[in-house]
């Protein structure tokens, strides 16, 4: 961009800030939909809704620390693949504005956090801001973490000081003009941090409100989940109706019987979140297999339990992702009906699924061995737009479970953006309720922004 | 403890729950029929059949299969499919160097057992999870065309 | 790696085959104890050894053919067999002029013994190059019959008859007009005492009874029922499994590694360092494997941890700047090349390729204070019993070698890499412990097919016909590596075989060069085709833009070069009329042709392919015509151009193995592709009747598809495909 463009382009950034904020886009608090009455946590006569669950009470700090560090899945955006856990290097590729790579969070004096006070580490959680006063990208969601009391905040600091120190300089953040000036964040936080910590709701039972300190405070389950404006800020009114993040579709996950997770029984969401997969609903993969895989498995089934409490109490809403309604196809014949398909045109789709796919999936989508490799009722294959399903047949994923890790390989570089366009679009309408049409420019574009 | 019913003979192993059946059966048992092959389900030479379906046993946690009837490469010629494609196998001599022919004649198997006149698309279908290197590929389409035709 | 023992230089295979046999000198001794005869034969380099073999090694394996008292005919196996038939070829060889039944003859394999079981094409213990056939051919037809005249002989003698008027013929020596018969285990003592015939006259070829006729191979009955014993299911009281990881980056080397969490996964027993590795010890391949993901493990990732294939084929395509060692000159290049009506110039590549073959790495050894025991498939067993003699400082003799099955070689199975990272890990077990690669590990520290960077050029006259040739091959060299005395002058024959003196066409001016440029970060090796693989894909590729440019057939241009080689034009001619050359294809589709002299053997392909609107290519069909010469067993000769047409077919589509950060980008068959059945065309082929010598078949008919399919894509989209594989270079942009 010319310079007089990027003058333009920060001008409007600004009067954009100014008008739109204080009308539309201010966050409001992530728990206000409930009503009733939010106090400070020091005036709540209930249970204490922060902090470890009781087995873990006595436990001195840093075993504390280590289950809030992995109920606030550090782990998922501060470990680079193939690097050292909590050494940082992911890179964050955000459209228009460049690439973030995440922070070593081990205690490196040098390259890591190991100089850090206990205020500067709370700082950055709570406001923003860095060690040396910088503001930080919301690309940390501090947003959330701001609702994190201290000596949860501390907590987890003493856990991650107990980590082997990991020298590890992450590369610089490459980020364009006017994202690259740090102080417009000034502005952005007081649009989008709540800035206080958590408020506990008086009218809520305590399953609640240990829910929506795990699923707000620590989970930060709405930056994947919830639509962000314009500015990048969540968009309250949309509170976890599905967004598009790095490629992947993060579903809906509002009480909506329809779109979101509202037929879904108890022990469904659960056995989701602590598993990565729930019978004829979906399994989890890509992203949200990693959180599965680094935070929600280690949580209680009383903090699940609370967790789904509170999910099923959020205001329903219609899908913003675009994910279709999930219906359970029946199970066909195997090869005949996949033959069958053949004639339809599928033939490429069909060939690579023969070779690459059915091993695991099975000709009739019910997963060989693995009930997270069936397709049935699975929202990915439901998604018209094929969004997951592209991303996992180009990139792979993989979960531990309790039987073991469970992995599927990335096929991106053994196969052609056709071919991969053809499996997905196979695989929709075959095991879905309505084919996709993805193309093979659309997978070219994907590959290229992963 | 993992209770196994392989090739009609019980086996009780002390396995983790998550050993892949595979490793099971090569290393603790001793049946070196099934080979290894990619590991991750890419190429069928694992391919075992549990309660007469064909699976890869690379990735199948031996708790999963607990219970079940297993029959592996040194077992399918008692069944009638099995030794049909044995039978063809040698007749047409699609064997080369042998190494994934446990695995494609295990999922042959399991084919003309559940589809006992396959066409040409659907033996396809059902091999096409079965990589050989050798290239055996048009004597196996041609040996499962004749096992199929022998009634 | 592995040892540098003096090999001889790899000459014109026909003289050394004429030459080798003229220069044999064959020997005899008697069984004592047990009886039996034993015929061995002495390769020229092992001369000088023989009156020590004969006081001291006459017993035994040294032999090929050994006969007992109970009739049993015994052939002590040279070759190794990966499927591409050898054990019953070789069988059939002998049976053939020895007058037994294929199933009269058991097989043992031989010990690592270069003096007695070198292949004469190759000069030591070793099989590749498709050479068991051409190489064995008279050897073993010559052990079979010195075996059958002796015992005739004895026969006669017994019965004080003519040995003229005997006859031998299944396992029994007859007198026709007496109508005495004795089988052969009665005349083995006799026969054992008789002086060796130093000329046997060797049948007919028009009296062979086996040879050239389909035999049932010997080795498959076992191969479908989970009998056959490959490497890899080697199983030893006491055993333990072991799993490797080598340091990511070639050349790297292990800086440290915290094992804690490895040895406290169930069944894991030790974790073993090397130099440039770690292994896994445990009661089973699981807990190895569980172990190794375990570790925490740092590398120094040393020298090449930068390189990236992008700079090496830069390196490459400077280095191919300058002038090459001359492989061939005729005329005058330099004079004929600006003088002609056109020129026509190209740059060919060819990636780096992994062999993958079905059965991983895998080597079992037991390393005990005065002994070494070894249980593997591998193509060069003397090297793999050298090696372990190396790593153990032991003495060859205290080396066993137990040669299984090969799962595969391909080529890979050249190199003893595997068995020598083995015997460094036993030896700091205790007890036998079977070592296997993930699939993982065996396409990422393989040994690979070089990349090559090839400059043509080619001056045409007014009829558009070549009357100046250039070609100048840039690669690393195999043999520099893996035969040293065979690299001479710095020329590599192997990276110019098919280009050089093996060019079938006729061309006044030839200049073909090589330039040796080694590049970092990995190391290069066999693959299956070797040499040719790569150039017969680029001059048939080449040879089919000339014709373009002269606005010709490609076959009508090929055949007007082939006038001086009578059985390359046959197999073209019989390829286009059985595959119906010219013949009408829906627009979507398209012929290639591609013609052929390597290993011995002639052969032409002509691949019909479709490419798809997104650029999708597929192979339907494939003709094949060969002439191999003398043809020992025609069912495994079609099944070995089958194979090695699929083979080639996944390696031209998708085939690449690529580096970034000095890593090898590929994992395991999600992006390493091979040839599914589903992808697999219907494949013809056609035989060519011929007395010639015969020729290698493992590998020509992965040599001359790759080119036959880019020439049928160019036929369809009119691109030229310069560069392997195919992959998306025909996707719409
Ligand atoms: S080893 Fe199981 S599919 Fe390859
Ligand atoms: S026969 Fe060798 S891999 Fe199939």
């Amino acid at each position: 961009m010319s310079l007089s463009r990027k003058l333009v382009a920060l001008v409007v950034v600004l009067v954009t800030v100014a008008v739109l904020g204080w009308l539309t886009l201010r966050s409001r608090d992530p728990t206000a939909f409930a009503g009733g009455k939010r106090v400070d946590l020091a005036d709540f006569r209930g249970p204490d809704p922060t902090g470890v669950p009781q087995s873990l009470a006595d436990a001195d700090l840093a075993v504390r620390g280590e289950y809030l560090t992995r109920a606030s899945d550090c782990a998922a955006c501060h470990t680079a693949p193939g690097g050292k856990p909590f050494s940082g290097g992911l890179a964050f590729k955000l459209p228009m504005i460049g690439t973030l790579y995440s922070t070593n969070i081990t205690p490196d004096p040098e390259t890591g956090i190991g100089a850090w006070s206990d205020d500067e580490f709370v700082r950055a959680l709570h406001e923003g801001v860095g060690k040396d006063g910088e503001r930080l990208y919301p690309a940390f969601p501090y947003t959330s973490y701001t609702l994190m009391t201290r000596s949860d905040a501390l907590a987890i600091k003493a856990y991650l000081f107990s980590l082997k120190a990991i020298k590890y300089t992450p590369p610089p953040n490459d980020v364009s003009f006017p994202f690259n000036q740090r102080y417009l964040m000034t502005f952005w936080n007081v649009l989008f941090n709540p800035g206080h910590r958590f408020q506990p709701n008086a009218d809520q039972p305590a399953e609640w409100n240990r829910g929506a300190y795990l699923v707000e405070a620590l989970g930060h389950c709405g930056d994947c989940h919830t639509p962000r404006n314009i500015l990048f800020g969540l968009k309250s009114h949309q509170k976890f109706a599905g967004a598009l993040i790095q490629g992947w579709k993060a579903y809906n996950i509002t009480p909506d019987p329809k779109w979101g997770i509202g037929a879904w029984s108890d022990a469904q969401i659960g056995d989701y979140l602590s598993h990565g997969h729930a019978d004829q609903r979906s399994s989890a993969s890509g992203p949200m297999a990693e959180v599965v895989d680094n935070s929600l498995r280690f949580l209680t089934d009383v903090d699940i339990r609370a967790m789904a409490t509170y999910l099923k109490s959020v205001p329903a809403l219609s899908d913003a992702s675009g994910a279709a309604a999930v219906q359970t196809p029946s199970t066909q014949d195997q090869i005949a009906k996949s033959v069958g398909l053949d004639a339809g045109g599928q033939s490429l789709g069909l060939q690579v699924f023969e070779g690459a796919c059915a091993s695991c999936h099975s000709f009739d989508g019910n997963g060989v061995i693995f009930a997270h490799a069936s397709f049935l009722g699975n929202r990915t294959v439901n998604d018209p737009a094929g969004v997951n399903a592209t991303q996992a047949i180009l990139e792979g994923t993989h979960l531990h479970t309790t039987r073991g890790k469970i992995f599927m390989p990335g096929f991106g570089n053994g196969y052609s953006d056709a071919e991969i366009a053809a499996v997905v679009n196979f695989v929709t309408g075959r095991f879905g309720t309505s084919a996709s049409a993805v193309t093979a420019d659309q997978v070219a574009t994907r590959r290229q922004e992963n | 403890m993992a209770t196994l019913l392989i090739n009609d003979q019980t086996h009780e192993l002390d396995v983790p729950d998550d050993m892949p059946l595979l490793w099971v059966l090569r290393d603790v048992v001793g049946l070196t029929g099934t080979k290894f092959g990619c590991g991750v389900a890419l190429c069928g030479a694992c391919t075992v059949h549990v309660d007469g379906r064909s699976i890869r046993s690379c990735i199948t946690p031996v708790a999963s299969v607990a219970g079940k009837k297993v029959t592996t490469i040194e077992a399918i010629g008692e069944t009638s499919s099995g030794k049909k494609i044995q039978q063809a196998w040698l007749n047409v001599e699609v064997v080369q160097c042998g190494y994934c022919q446990s695995g494609q004649i295990m999922s042959a198997a399991a084919l003309i057992e559940s589809n006992p006149n396959p066409s040409d698309a659907e033996i396809d279908a059902a091999m096409s999870g079965n990589i050989c290197r050798c290239g055996t590929y048009p004597r196996i389409r041609a040996a499962i065309k004749q096992a199929s035709q022998s009634a | 790696m592995g040892l540098e023992r003096p090999l001889k230089p790899i000459k014109d295979k026909a003289k050394i085959l004429s030459g080798g046999v003229s220069r044999r000198s064959f020997m005899v001794t008697s069984a004592a104890a047990g009886g039996g005869l034993l015929i061995g034969f002495y390769l020229p380099q092992s001369i000088g050894a023989k009156a020590q073999i004969v006081t001291t090694e006459a017993f035994g394996p040294n032999a090929f053919v050994r006969i007992r008292p109970d009739d049993s005919v015994t052939l002590v196996m040279p070759q190794v067999e990966m499927g591409q038939g050898t054990y019953t070829s070789m069988s059939m060889l002998i049976a053939e002029e020895l007058e037994v039944d294929l199933a009269q003859v058991t097989l043992e394999a031989a010990p690592p013994d270069d003096r007695l079981y070198a292949n004469p094409l190759l000069g030591f213990q070793v099989t590749g190059g498709s050479t068991s056939v051409p190489a064995m051919w008279e050897p073993l037809r010559r052990a079979g019959a010195t075996a059958r005249i002796m015992l005739i002989a004895a026969a006669a003698a017994d019965w004080n008859v003519d040995s003229m008027s005997c006859r031998a013929e299944k396992g029994w020596v007859a007198h026709p007009p007496t109508g005495q018969r004795l089988n052969y285990g009665a005349l083995v003592d006799a026969a054992a005492k008789l002086p060796v015939p130093d000329k046997v006259a060797l049948k007919d070829p028009k009296d062979f009874t086996l040879i050239g006729t389909p035999a049932k191979r010997l080795d498959t009955p076992d191969k479908v029922n989970g009998k056959a014993q490959f490497g890899i299911d080697a199983m030893l009281p006491g055993m333990k499994f072991a799993t490797v990881a080598a340091c990511p980056v070639f050349g790297g080397k292990l800086a440290s590694v915290d094992d804690s969490k490895a040895m406290a996964v169930k069944g894991v027993r030790q974790v073993v360092r090397l130099d440039n590795a770690v292994a896994v010890v445990g009661d089973h391949m699981w807990a190895a494997m569980q172990g190794l993901a375990a570790l925490d493990i740092d590398w120094d990732e040393g020298p090449n941890a930068k390189v990236s294939t992008a700079d090496i084929v830069h390196q490459m395509d400077i280095a191919s700047q300058k002038p090459g060692v001359v492989a061939r000159s005729d005329g005058d290049v330099a004079k004929a090349m600006p003088g002609a009506a056109r020129k026509v110039e190209a740059v060919y590549e060819m990636p780096f390729l992994a062999h993958a073959a079905m059965e991983p790495m895998n080597c079992t050894v037991h390393v005990t204070p005065d002994g070494c025991e070894i249980w593997v498939g591998i193509q060069v067993v003397s090297r793999a019993q050298a090696t372990a003699a190396q790593v153990t400082g032991l003495p060859l003799d205290k080396i066993q070698v137990h040669n299984h099955l090969l799962g595969g070689g391909f080529g890979r199975r050249l190199d003893v890499d595997g068995i020598t990272q083995a015997v460094a890990i036993a030896k700091q077990v205790e007890g036998p412990v079977k070592v296997v690669w993930s699939r993982e590990e065996d396409i990422q520290h393989d040994v690979y097919r070089p990349y090559y960077y090839d400059r043509l050029a080619a001056g045409l006259d007014e009829q558009g016909l070549p009357v100046a040739w250039n070609h100048r091959v840039t690669g690393s060299s195999i043999l520099a590596r893996w035969a040293p005395p065979a690299f001479v002058n710095g020329l590599d024959e192997d990276a110019v075989n098919g280009a050089a003196k093996e060019l079938p066409y006729s061309i006044p001016n030839i200049l073909v060069e090589y330039v040796r440029h080694e590049p970092p970060g990995l190391t290069t090796g066999w693959w299956r085709g070797v040499g040719p693989t790569h150039n017969i894909f680029v001059i048939e590729s080449f040879i089919d833009e000339l014709a373009a440019a002269a606005r010709k057939d490609p076959i009508e241009y090929r055949r007007a070069l082939l006038g001086k080689s009578a059985r390359a034009l046959g197999v073209l001619n019989l390829a286009a009329e059985k595959a119906g050359w010219g013949g009408p294809l829906p627009a979507s589709v398209g012929r290639g042709v591609a013609v052929q002299y390597a290993m011995g053997t002639y052969l032409s392909q002509i691949a019909e392919v479709e490419v798809s609107k997104d650029g999708e290519v597929r192979v339907r069909r494939v003709v094949c015509a060969v002439d191999c010469g003398q043809v020992v067993n025609p069912d495994t000769i079609v099944a070995q151009i089958e194979g090695g047409i699929i083979f080639g077919i996944g390696a031209a589509l998708w085939g690449e193995i690529t580096l970034k950060n000095g890593r090898v980008e590929q994992h395991n068959f999600n992006d390493y592709r091979v040839l599914r059945i589903n992808e697999a065309p219907l494949i013809e082929v056609h035989l060519v009747k011929s007395t010639e010598a015969p020729g290698g078949i493992g590998e020509p008919g992965t040599i001359g598809i790759a080119p036959a399919m880019a020439n049928a894509v160019v036929a369809v989209t009119g691109k030229r495909i310069r560069k392997l594989p195919i992959k998306d270079q025909l996707q719409p942009a």
